[in-house]
């Protein structure tokens, strides 16, 4: 489904991914974990697009489509979503508005009929009730106001609305609290496992893991992938750290 | 600002940021101030929208009585040159309120001046502006706030805010503020910016093609000039929108 061949890409001056490999297949989770600053961030906005990412070799390809071939808002349409570490806030335009927009955009994109007022309603209400968010909360403007937790939560209902093949989700644990991890991993189970579908979780922590089983673990460090098991990998980091893995690679 | 009656020149401070080739093609054709008396307690409702015309000057001159309310409503995007002028006198006890949005892109010059004269205590006014430039088009806001020495209490408010599309748009905030009187409130901002990269990216990445995204984003910034009416978007909102569709 995703196919990472040597990728390397810079901020600015820096090189930050140096020759990153990595493939998913229909069906998988895939966990990505790695110290602060080792580019997990820098792989799913290059993947995503966002302005500044500049990759400068190396290939990406999704469902046999150049990924980086294509304007961010057409990746989403081909089925990509980026669930952002930090979501952003969009002063005065509602949740409710800029996902359907978004949804129709998308569907425009594919060639396929736009969601009707009422049908997206009826999505909204179903997938909000997914992640137990309130609909009052997305009838506010897109993430003002509020608070961390709040705001990874949104991402999932977004996610759920927007129902991606692929879903990237940065860091979405951080920020939850317990019973809301235990939300947002049930929801993202019952969104993206399916087998037609595949995820690449990027986390800190075993507690998201415990909700959402990777079928593999990849270790992710200075740009590049040093270390690929399964779940029993995200054990051994939380027992030993980064450190002593990476060093062994 | 009493209305100027002879030809303006840029050493007039409140036509500074003119266009005065274009004012002076129109100058004998501008209509005489319009004159608005609302009377004690009453409340009246006023759209000033230049959006055609290759040169316009609108003029208003407004008197508020004692505890009378106006509400103004204005559109610059004319497309050459447009500007509105309002002069307006509170009396105790009463309120303005005017919202104005200035659209504008290629050469347009546009520009919104107000004189707001508090001349008697316990009044308040509200302005809100906001422009969006592209192009090399200039828009402007000169806002002149009087308060008297007897005009005790006043609350006077204005919030600027100016989005930049271009490099070559300009925007001017001028507020000048004369205040003689020792008990008032006077709160007044002025921000200009561009659109939010991060928030663009972020709408791309739900799917949002960039124009729509941009369209998003401006009628959300435009919005905040105007209230609704009877839960229905006002007509002279609509048609700032409308403008807006031109910046795309
Ligand atoms: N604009 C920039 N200019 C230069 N370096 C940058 C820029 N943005 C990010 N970086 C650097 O890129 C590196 C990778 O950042 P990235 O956000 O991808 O890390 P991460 O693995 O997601 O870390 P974390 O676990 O803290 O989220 C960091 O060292 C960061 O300082
Ligand atoms: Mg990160």
């Amino acid at each position: 489904m995703l196919k990472i061949s040597n990728l390397h890409a810079t901020v600015g001056e820096t090189e930050i991914l140096k020759g990153l490999s990595l493939e998913l297949n229909p069906g998988e989770i895939h966990a990505i974990m790695g110290p602060n600053g080792a580019g997990k961030s820098t792989l799913a906005y290059a993947l995503g697009g966002r302005p500044g990412y500049e990759v400068t070799k190396g290939s990406a390809s999704f469902d046999g489509t150049d990924l980086l071939d294509i304007d961010p808002h057409e990746r989403a349409a081909a089925g990509l979503f980026l669930g952002f570490q930090y979501p952003v806030e969009i002063p005065g335009v509602s949740n409710l508005q800029f996902l359907r927009e978004s949804l129709n955009s998308q569907r425009k994109e594919r060639g396929e009929k736009e969601l009707s007022g009422a049908e997206f309603i009826r999505l909204a209400k179903e997938k909000a009730a997914l992640l137990k968010m309130d609909m009052d909360m997305l009838k506010r403007a897109v993430n003002v106001g509020f608070s961390g937790g709040e705001k990874k939560r949104n991402e999932m209902v977004q996610m759920g609305i927007l129902d991606p093949k692929l879903a990237i989700l940065d860091e979405t644990d951080s920020g939850l609290d317990i019973d809301a991890l235990r939300i947002v991993g049930s929801g993202i189970n019952a969104i993206m496992r399916k087998p037609d579908k595949a995820v690449l979780l990027i986390t800190h922590y075993q507690r998201l893991l415990d909700e959402v089983k990777p079928d593999f673990v990849h270790v992710l460090a200075d740009g590049r992938i040093v270390k690929t098991g399964g779940p029993e990998l995200a054990l051994q980091l939380e027992n030993e750290g980064y450190e002593a893995i990476a060093e062994a690679a | 600002m009493t209305l100027a009656q002879t030809l303006p020149t840029k050493a007039d401070e409140a036509w500074r940021y003119a266009d005065l080739k274009a004012v002076e093609s129109v100058w004998q054709a501008v209509d005489m101030p319009e004159s608005v008396v609302v009377a004690a307690g009453q409340s009246e409702q006023k759209t000033l929208i230049l959006e055609t015309g290759e040169a316009q000057i609108r003029q208003l001159h407004i008197v508020l009585e004692e505890g009378a309310r106006v509400d103004v409503a204005c559109l610059a995007a004319a497309p050459g040159y447009g500007r509105v002028e309002i002069d307006i006198d509170v009396a105790s006890g009463a309120h303005f309120e005017m919202g104005g949005a200035i659209v504008g892109a290629d050469d347009q010059t546009l520009e919104i001046v107000t004189r707001v004269n508090h001349h008697a205590p316990d009044a308040t006014s509200n302005q809100v502006v906001r422009s969006v430039l592209a192009g090399k088009a200039t828009g402007s806001f000169l806002g002149k706030i009087d308060i008297a020495r007897d005009a005790q209490r006043i609350d006077a408010e204005q919030s600027v805010k100016s989005m930049l599309l271009n490099r070559g748009a300009t925007a001017n905030a001028k507020p000048e503020l004369e205040i003689y009187a020792d008990d008032v409130k006077c709160a007044h901002g002025a921000t200009v910016g561009e659109l939010d990269k991060q928030a663009l990216f972020y709408m791309a990445s739900r799917g949002l093609d960039p124009v729509t995204a941009k369209r998003l984003m401006l009628h959300a910034f435009v919005a905040d000039a105007f209230v609704d009416v009877d839960g229905e978007t006002s007509a002279v909102e609509e048609q700032a929108l409308a403008a807006l569709e031109a910046l795309l």
